[in-house]
């Protein structure tokens, strides 16, 4: 085992990358959590984002039709569970479950019928590298962000964007007294419902956008499921993150950066013995039981999340 | 009488609700700069009126007069508008955000950024306006209750509220709160508000209010200057009958200790030192009153003597056993009875029968079952029996809990744990939420409990009360008894000041 398979540049560049899917679902969860409905179906719109964007990059060759078209299915995905745990009350862990179980019924058959076995083809518009060629020469940090994807940089600003957002912006308390104390809210003239829609289809297109970046940044195809369960992850990144864009995006780091681990220390042996590097592999998901458990960085969720919302009186 | 309209006018106003009638033509006029106080039992529409009045109901007839004006208040948008502002009762405050945040939320008259310190100096400027005092950049969840409502004062001046509805805004306050309260309330009035003071604590109408209105049964019992009435008066009017005098008092008939607690000391949920070092006793046939403001470790005594709550130090004897550490289930099965302080969330069971609620903790056990299967005909029987002896309405113990009055609810837990003959019956809080003939209701039961020589632990936050039925009364303050005194000398301002943890000069 050597430093370079610690923390080389490749490595801190597998991080980004790998954490990027991740940190866009927690960003989703974040935003609609904060709003007081729990999104399960993140999962289920990152993946129907993955399958669209690369169906329509397929026939328009158009790479920005193919975004919108990702981002599009996954706010339709979003748009259905707003509608059961907002308009209709439904029970939201529920609902999200079955959204999940729709995207993945729906984008194997669908993919299925449209590509058969041979697979979706090879010479799909892409969404491009961003070479900063001025770090070229800088050793370490060119290799490490010097041809990050666009939709990374793009995840990184809208961490930032949102941070602000929730936090500093008039909309931002209005959306965190939602999740809060809907009722103290409606009291004083916010409107509840229009404020929760907001935030679900928010988070279903964060999450298609992080499926887009993993079909049409990342492997350039569809495969089925392909998604592997980053939505799930996402959202134990952000309990792990206390319900924050930032720390979304700092326990996303420590996720991805497990995952680019349990790569670079393929093979790699301490005093002999071979590391069992399968085993490393499982390190963030064991982080992940003890970060929704309360073990790691105890954190509060909003007061009201997930309780369905009834607007008093109307009578 | 001044020449200009009052400020609110309210006529003949009726709502219904499915079959019930919640309102049957209730009139309320209240003229502008006085503090009126809106009386009632529970159940009387004192709420409902005043939400007709803030646009959460519409009501079936009647109209309403703003200065004269007739207006239709669809939502309470439409009510502030119209400048009238509400201070809820279960605080409408969000206990993450800063108190300036809870004062602009929804109204923040800024541009699309917050800006912090231009929020808090706008609200410090509000408070220096008004006379009320409370950081604006601190986090409400670290407030006392007394500086939340003053937060939710703040809220309603901040919308230029002209008529502030206050409801029943002394529940959760210290009796030093309270006549805080009293102070900010007058000095509205001198700032030109009017103020709607809905309550059922006489004491309250007098020390405040100019006028009121009395409520029974949907319409209006009785309109009245303060000045010029008396507290069994406005009791009659609300109750439409006389009250009975309170039972004479028997003195205490002891024939032993029944609990003695020694040493105890409890975390709190929240790991905090929430008992430190508790040392009571309790004798047969007396009444041993817990006064405190809650929170201050009442609770986790009365789930530690149940077995509901893990002490960490110190022996609960009764009968010369330590149970401190017993579960419910055996310190129940010798002799002690235990009315929770939320008889919807720990005393009943909402989704059962009240059959069903009279038997829980009993169901294991003949009659009410054999070898594991229920007597459905015992249980209904008693039952049936139990809501007759208990006065439960309506008298049908096939009726669903949850669809009863908090009166009648309370009435189903009192059957359940007195019905027994207990040795010691701890209770928390008896009559919270509860109008004047339950309270008095409960009140009999325990007294009556008291005379046959049992033993009962009364922890309450209502003054009234402790004074009203204990024989010697301890005071509770951050974990600690501070003070244990007789009745007799117990004063409600002694009280008040132990209560805030001044001890200076009481008794040890």
């Amino acid at each position: 085992m050597t430093w370079e398979m610690l923390v080389g540049a490749s490595v801190l560049a597998a991080t980004l990358r790998l954490a990027t899917p991740i940190a866009l679902a927690a960003l989703g969860g974040t935003m609609s959590e904060r709003s007081g409905v729990v999104n399960i179906a993140l999962e289920g719109s990152m993946l129907v984002g993955c399958f669209f964007g690369v169906v329509v990059a397929d026939r328009s060759h158009n790479i920005w039709l193919a975004l919108a078209a990702a981002l599009l299915a996954g706010l339709l995905l979003a748009a259905l569970h707003a509608y059961a745990s907002i308009t209709l009350r439904a029970d939201q862990i529920v609902s999200g479950m079955a959204l999940n179980i729709l995207a993945l019924g729906l984008t194997t058959y669908l993919d299925y019928e449209m590509y058969g076995t041979t697979g979706t083809p090879s010479d799909l518009v892409a969404v491009p590298d961003l070479h900063l060629t001025f770090l070229n020469g800088i050793p370490y940090v060119g290799t490490a962000i010097g041809d990050q994807n666009w939709i990374v940089w793009v995840g990184l600003l809208l961490v930032a964007a949102l941070q602000v957002f929730l936090f500093r912006t008039v909309l931002g308390l209005r959306w965190r007294a939602v999740g809060e104390h809907p009722r103290a809210a409606e009291t004083v003239g916010v409107n509840v419902r229009r404020m929760r829609y907001a935030a679900v289809l928010a988070s279903g297109a964060l999450a298609a956008l992080g499926g887009a970046y993993l079909s049409l940044g990342v492997a350039h195809s569809f495969t089925d499921g392909m998604t592997g369960g980053r939505g799930f992850i996402g959202l134990a990144a952000m309990i792990f993150g206390r319900w924050t864009p930032v720390g979304a995006l700092g326990a996303s780091l420590i996720f991805g950066y497990g995952n680019a681990l349990s790569t670079s220390l393929q093979g790699a042996t301490v005093g002999g013995v071979r590391l069992p590097v399968q085993l490393l592999g499982t390190l963030p998901y064991i982080l992940t039981i003890l970060a929704v458990a309360g073990f790691v960085g105890r954190s509060r969720a909003p007061a009201a999340d997930g309780l369905p919302y009834e607007t008093e009186g109307h009578a | 009488m001044s020449a200009s309209p009052p400020i609110v006018e309210m006529r003949g106003v009726v709502k219904r609700f499915g079959d019930l009638v919640a309102l049957d033509g209730a009139d309320l006029v209240v003229q502008e700069r006085e503090i009126h106080a809106l009386i009632g039992e529970n159940g009387a529409g004192k709420s409902t009126l005043m939400n007709v009045l803030y646009g959460l109901y519409r009501p079936d007839a009647g109209t309403i007069r703003l200065r004269g004006q007739e207006v239709r208040l669809r939502s309470p948008r439409d009510a502030i508008a119209s400048g009238i502002g509400m201070i809820h009762q279960h605080f409408m405050l969000i206990p993450p955000l800063t108190v300036a945040e809870n004062v602009v939320l929804g109204d923040e008259r800024s541009g699309p950024m917050l800006g912090e310190r231009r929020l808090a100096a706008r609200v410090r400027e509000l408070e220096d306006r008004f006379h009320i005092s409370v950081d604006p950049e601190t986090k409400v969840e670290d407030l006392p209750l007394g500086l939340q409502q003053r937060v939710e004062i703040l809220k309603v001046l901040y919308r230029g509220s002209e008529l502030l509805i206050f409801d029943e805004p002394t529940a959760v306050l210290t009796p030093q709160e309270v006549d805080e309260l009293f102070v900010i309330v007058r000095q509205l009035r001198d700032e030109g508000k009017t103020v709607i003071f809905i309550t059922h604590k006489l004491r309250e109408v007098f020390a405040v209010t100019d006028r009121i209105t009395v409520l029974r049964d949907g319409r209006n019992a009785g309109n009245l200057l303060t000045k010029a009435t008396n507290a069994s008066e406005i009791a009659r009017l609300m109750v439409g009958r006389d009250l009975k005098p309170p039972a004479a008092r028997t003195p205490v008939q002891s024939s032993g200790t029944a609990l003695e607690i020694r040493g105890l000391q409890a975390k709190s949920d929240r790991g905090a030192e929430a008992l430190k070092g508790i040392d009571l006793t309790v004798n047969a046939g007396e009444i041993l009153g817990i006064a405190g403001v809650s929170g201050n470790g009442q609770s986790e005594l009365a789930e530690c003597i149940l077995g509901l709550h893990e002490p960490t130090a110190g022996t609960i004897l009764i009968g010369g056993a330590d149970i401190a550490h017993d579960d419910p289930k055996r310190t129940r099965e010798r002799g002690v009875a235990y009315v929770p302080e939320d008889r919807r969330a720990e005393g009943l069971v909402l989704a059962f029968t009240v059959a069903d609620n009279f038997i829980l903790g009993k169901q294991d056990h003949a009659p009410f079952s054999h070898r594991g299967v229920l007597d459905s005909d015992v249980i209904s029987a008693n039952g049936d029996r139990l809501a007759k002896e208990f006065d439960v309405r309506p008298p049908n113990a096939r009726a669903i809990v949850g669809n009863l009055s908090g009166g009648n609810q309370q009435k189903v837990v009192l059957g359940r744990e007195l019905s027994e003959q207990p040795k010691l019956i701890v209770v928390n809080q008896p009559t919270r939420g509860l109008d004047i003939g339950s309270t008095e209701y409960v009140w009999e039961r325990l007294l009556e409990q008291r005379a046959r020589g049992c033993a009962v632990l009364l922890v309450s936050s209502e003054l009234d009360e402790i004074r009203a039925l204990s024989d010697r009364i301890a005071v509770m303050f951050e974990g600690r008894l501070v003070a244990t005194l007789p009745a007799a000398e117990a004063t409600e301002e002694r009280l008040g000041l132990l209560m805030a943890g001044h001890t200076e000069g009481a008794p040890a």
